[in-house]
């Protein structure tokens, strides 16, 4: 057993060596991210190994206020990290958008995909409930960061084009268009990259970890385009109700853009968090 | 007949106008320095921003009685950068009948729109190949095939050389007092103002100096 312990230290170290290189670099560019870089591994390493313990205690004590409870955790601090992860200091009603948006279209796919895909009995198996819905979660929060990311800066960026249209009278939905429709291709392009890549470019994580554990490749394959699909639909669907509700935020209630939402300081430099 | 009447206005901390009308079917310039506020004061009358205090009204009706959308459409705003869209010069000047919802303008009335701004280019050109100039007098013509009541225009003649701005402002003023049409323009050249104005706004430190002196 040691040995075991042993080894998987030194090559997690390796690991840590290796993204220590990569702060190295960085920094040697002059790219200032190192601090970004450390800190989310730092984080990464205490939230995996509390979960794990979390874990390991919820699916020995299965009961669904626990699994609802770790579904809302998840939730919460996704839409936590949307915010902070925004280039800029959002706006209230932005904020209450990314909510809205992620807890509707997170919740709608993941009780579709449990009660009517998988027929989990009980609906609260955190073994299954737990892992899908952080999949769930963890994709729609990148979509919808990207898309954040990519309304403010189109907001911005094409302020002109947009006022240039309103000035001849177009509503703000029409003004925006473009710029919605951009927020949409940024936000999707992940998912659907990771789609088209599946099986050639990269074994996706659920299934390696499944063929690892010993489940034969076919049932492996058979979650894995299943997950996927459950994964296309929210993040799809958190992405489009966040971009149509998204950028009426940018304008008043005389359709006029406001951009003063967010702080430009912040979002030129675009500081961490 | 009064198209727009400003009363106790202040916007951004630039603008302060006690009381200021400008005329329905009348050319009026605002001149002044930079700074002194002729934009702001030309995105007020697009709605494009509202005042901090004061009232504006168009056409007798005061700015919270009309959607800022319907309001837009009938005062056009042409800003000094022309904003150009993806696609040929004809699309460029039947997307404001598009944005305001309004039906197609017909190949020869984009045409003469066209000849009204002293740009004669093939309708399927690609607009983005055009010069400042060019772009500038596009953006104009796009507001023109609208026919709203009122044009907006600030310096829509920035970018041309003498000889053209003097011709697309004479057949403009032609044009728009045949149709009974009101432009306001920001303009920065004296001679435009004398010779084409019908009145004249004088912004200082964004102040209107009189109000809307009639030019003989």
């Amino acid at each position: 057993m040691n040995g075991t312990i042993d080894l998987l230290f030194w090559q997690l170290a390796a690991a840590y060596l290796f993204v220590l290189v990569l702060i190295v670099i960085v920094r040697m560019k002059g790219i200032p991210r190192e601090k970004e870089i450390f800190i989310a591994a730092v984080r990464m390493t205490l939230q995996l190994i509390l979960v794990g313990y979390l874990l390991v205690y919820v699916f020995g004590h299965a009961h669904p206020a626990y699994t609802l409870l770790l579904v809302a955790i998840m939730l919460a601090f996704s839409i936590r990290t949307v915010i902070k992860r925004a280039k800029g200091k959002l706006s209230f009603a932005m904020k209450r958008c990314i909510a809205l948006s992620m807890t509707s279209g997170i919740l709608v796919s993941l009780v579709y995909f449990i009660v009517i895909v998988l027929r989990l009995v009980p609906w609260y198996e955190p073994r299954y409930v737990i892992p899908i819905a952080g999949m769930i979660v963890g994709n729609s929060m990148t979509g919808v960061a990207l898309g954040v990311n990519s309304l403010i800066e189109g907001m911005h960026g094409q302020k002109n084009k947009v006022e240039g249209a309103l000035m001849l009278g177009a509503t703000p939905r029409i003004a925006a268009r473009d710029i919605v429709n951009q927020a949409f291709d940024a936000a999707m392009l992940p998912t659907i990259n990771s789609m088209v890549g599946m099986g050639i470019v990269f074994l996706p994580g659920m299934m390696t970890g499944q063929i690892l554990s010993g489940t034969s490749p076919i049932v492996a394959v058979e979650y894995q385009i299943a997950i996927m699909l459950g994964i296309v639909g929210s993040v799809s669907l958190s992405v489009i109700l966040f971009v149509q509700l998204g950028y009426r935020t940018f304008f008043n209630r005389r359709s006029q853009l406001e951009l003063q939402n967010i702080d430009k300081q912040k979002h030129r430099t675009a500081k961490a968090e | 007949m009064t198209l727009f009447r400003l009363k106790e206005v202040s916007a951004k901390g630039v603008l302060s106008i006690p009381e200021l009308t400008i005329p329905a079917n009348k050319v009026t310039c605002i001149v002044g320095e930079s700074g002194s506020g002729k934009t702001t004061l030309l995105r007020l009358l697009n709605q494009l921003d509202s005042p901090d205090h004061g009232e504006i009204w168009f056409d007798q009706r005061p700015s919270n009685e009309i959607d800022p959308i319907e309001w837009r459409r009938h005062a056009v705003m042409v800003p000094q950068a022309p904003i150009l869209f993806k696609g040929t010069i004809k699309d460029n000047l039947q997307i404001g009948l598009s944005f305001a919802g309004k039906p197609e303008a017909s190949d020869e009335q984009l045409a003469e729109a066209l000849r009204l701004v002293c740009l004669e280019k093939d309708l399927e050109q690609d607009a983005a190949n055009l010069s400042g100039g060019e772009q500038q007098r596009l953006a104009l013509a796009r507001a023109i095939v609208m026919n709203p009541a009122a044009l907006l225009l600030d310096e829509p003649t920035s970018a041309l050389d003498e000889d053209t701005a003097d011709m697309v402002m004479q057949r403009l003023t032609a044009f728009v007092r045949k149709r009974g049409m009101t432009v306001v323009m920001i303009t920065h050249s004296r001679h435009i103002a004398d010779t084409y104005a019908d009145s004249v706004i004088e912004m200082k430190n964004g102040v209107p100096q009189g109000n809307g002196r009639d030019v003989q």
